[in-house]
């Protein structure tokens, strides 16, 4: 499919200019250039200038390091507690169930992003604070995908194989149970990745999260806004890159899932 | 019976709920950086009548639960308290705000009935051809992109380029406000429209590779009756249970849209208060916000009995 190709390209070039970026932006991020401000496209800006003179093609290039650790950080982190709380509160069932998944429901609900703009916004914390948000309330509906998953697996063969043979508890979650789930577990893993992309440029966008100055996808696109008539390409570009990433790892998540859904099925089968 | 029990355990839940967050969000005002007077005070002179008025006003001097009773007893009559940078009533600014969020989310909400469910269901139906794809990736660029980021790129060039619609104000009057209203209720719907085609379209090819489909087909019904009583009906529930996902969405959507767009809304209220730490307001908008989404929930809930037979007979969903 031209899509998938089109966007694992993307996914590509995003990521060779977050490990070269110095290397490969044709200028200083930073160097402002007052003599040539928001100047449309041209040969040697292929983006044109913001409104302090600064090149957008570096700016973008230079923000795709923090574009892409931040929501890393957010993935990563969903994934590990909602996987460990998922797993126990399946597996385990009875009272620790019900508690965790009592708790889940009440957060359940809330919107992560909502709630980071306003602990943020308050309590000024930046960055490391909205990470914290974002994970802290992302986990609860991964807890939950994780344990419907872990209850259809534990009451199949293999497992109840494993118990029979006096396997550990940690034994089973982890070298047993855990393979099963994991499909489950790298699709939210990408999810949680789209989400905190997106929440993490928006709370820039807002003037939340990034200081001034650094050169964040989503603070261009609210330090840009004023630009529209005289330089549009300086608005759209983070726009669209921030677009085209989340969509391209959605697309990715989509795939890996039926993926190893599909090599799970086949190896049953065999 | 069953339907009682049902009802009164979520209401219960719901109440919980709503009560938790209310404790939550009271705490703000004791947990933002600085005393509680200096961010009552805000930028105003600290004269020691206005002190004295404040610590009256909030029960300072009182302990802490006593005041969470105090402000949740107030709270339940809507009175939130003084706004502390422009000294009026909080529940006057909502009202005020409320007005052009309304009228964007029902007009995004509009826009997500009208396309994604056609959409989805003409998807699901043709499941494996061009169209099908052509909505599955579309939907896939409609759910990553956020909304303000949609929002600049209409702003661009439907407001600035060729100059179709005005590109900031709510506007007045019915036509001049949805003329105002295009650009953002489009932005806002954006991310609706693809997480409720992706349901329809996915509820759509369980529903049609039913056996009741092919009996009703074989039985020479027509189509539209097919569709809309037998594949459409049945694949409501999911669809209606996205429906909480969709508000939460739009919910967070309208505070970006409304930003992108300089609407005064309630979402741009928000960020307005976070940004100036004015407390109460943000207090009034964070309830506000809860109610709302614990309120759909509830209402999804009993869309649930009345759908579906099989809840209302059979108990737990």
């Amino acid at each position: 499919m031209i899509v998938r190709a089109l966007s694992a390209f993307a996914l590509g070039l995003v990521v060779i200019a977050a490990l070269l970026g110095d290397w490969i932006a044709p200028f200083d991020p930073g160097a402002q250039d007052l003599a040539g401000t928001a100047m449309p496209p041209d040969a040697a800006h292929w983006l044109g200038t913001d409104e302090l003179g600064r090149d957008v093609l570096s700016r973008l290039i230079a923000g795709t390091r923090t574009a892409l650790l931040g929501p890393a950080l957010v993935a990563l982190g969903v994934a590990v507690l909602s996987t460990a709380i998922g797993l126990l509160a399946g597996y385990r069932g009875g009272w620790v169930d019900s508690a965790i998944m009592r708790a889940v429901d009440l957060v359940y609900a809330i919107p992560p992003l909502l709630v980071a703009i306003v602990v943020v916004g308050v309590f000024g914390g930046g960055y490391p604070l909205a990470i914290g948000v974002l994970i802290a309330l992302s986990v609860p509906a991964d807890t939950r995908m994780v344990r419907s998953a872990v209850l259809a697996q534990r009451n199949l063969a293999y497992v109840e194989a494993a118990r029979t043979v006096g396997l550990g508890r940690g034994r089973i979650l982890f070298a047993h149970l855990l393979p099963n789930v994991l499909p489950t577990v790298v699709a939210n893993l990408l999810l949680s990745f789209v989400g905190a992309l997106v929440g993490l440029a928006a709370l820039a966008f807002l003037g939340l999260g990034v200081g001034t100055g650094a050169p964040d996808w989503g603070r261009m696109l609210a330090e840009n806004k004023g630009l529209v008539d005289l330089n549009p390409a300086a608005m759209i570009g983070p726009a669209v890159l921030i677009t085209v990433v989340a969509a391209s790892v959605t697309l990715l998540g989509d795939r890996l899932y039926d993926l190893m859904s599909a090599r799970g099925r086949d190896a049953g089968r065999a | 019976m069953f339907v009682l029990a049902f009802l009164g355990k979520r209401v219960l839940a719901a109440a919980v709920t709503l009560l938790v967050t209310s404790f939550l969000v009271f705490s703000l005002l004791a947990a933002s950086p600085g005393s509680p007077e200096q961010t009552l005070l805000g930028a105003r002179q600290p004269t020691p009548e206005l002190i004295a008025a404040l610590r009256a006003q909030h029960r300072l001097d009182d302990p802490f639960p006593v005041r969470y009773w105090h402000w949740l007893s107030g709270v339940l009559e809507l009175d939130f308290g003084r706004s502390v940078r422009s000294s009026r009533e909080v529940v006057d600014i909502l009202a005020e705000r409320l007005d052009v969020t309304l009228w964007l989310g029902l007009y995004a909400f509009v826009l997500v009935l009208l396309v994604a469910v056609p959409a989805g269901l003409s998807a699901g139906i043709r499941r494996d051809t061009a169209w099908d794809r052509g909505v599955t990736v579309t939907a896939l660029l409609g759910v990553s992109a956020p909304p303000f980021a949609v929002g600049l790129m209409l702003l661009s060039v439907f407001g600035v380029g060729l100059g179709w619609f005005p590109v900031f104000g709510a506007g007045s009057g019915f036509a001049d406000r949805i003329s105002h209203l295009t650009l953002p209720a489009v932005a806002l719907a954006v991310a609706g429209v693809a997480i409720v085609a992706r349901q329809t379209r996915a509820a759509t090819m369980d529903v049609t590779a039913k056996d009741f489909i092919t009996f009703a087909e074989a039985r020479g019904l027509p189509r539209r009756v097919v569709l809309g009583r037998y594949a459409l009906r049945n694949s409501a529930l999911p669809v209606i249970t996205s429906a909480g996902l969709v508000l939460a969405y739009s919910l967070t959507g309208a505070v970006l849209v409304e930003s992108t767009f300089a609407l005064p809304g309630l979402g741009s209220l928000l960020v307005e208060s976070v940004s100036t730490k004015d407390i109460p307001v943000v207090q009034g908008l964070a309830l506000l916000t809860a109610a709302l989404v614990i309120g759909v929930n509830l209402i999804v809930d009993l869309c649930y009995l009345g759908l579906d037979p099989r809840v209302r007979h059979a108990g737990g969903v």
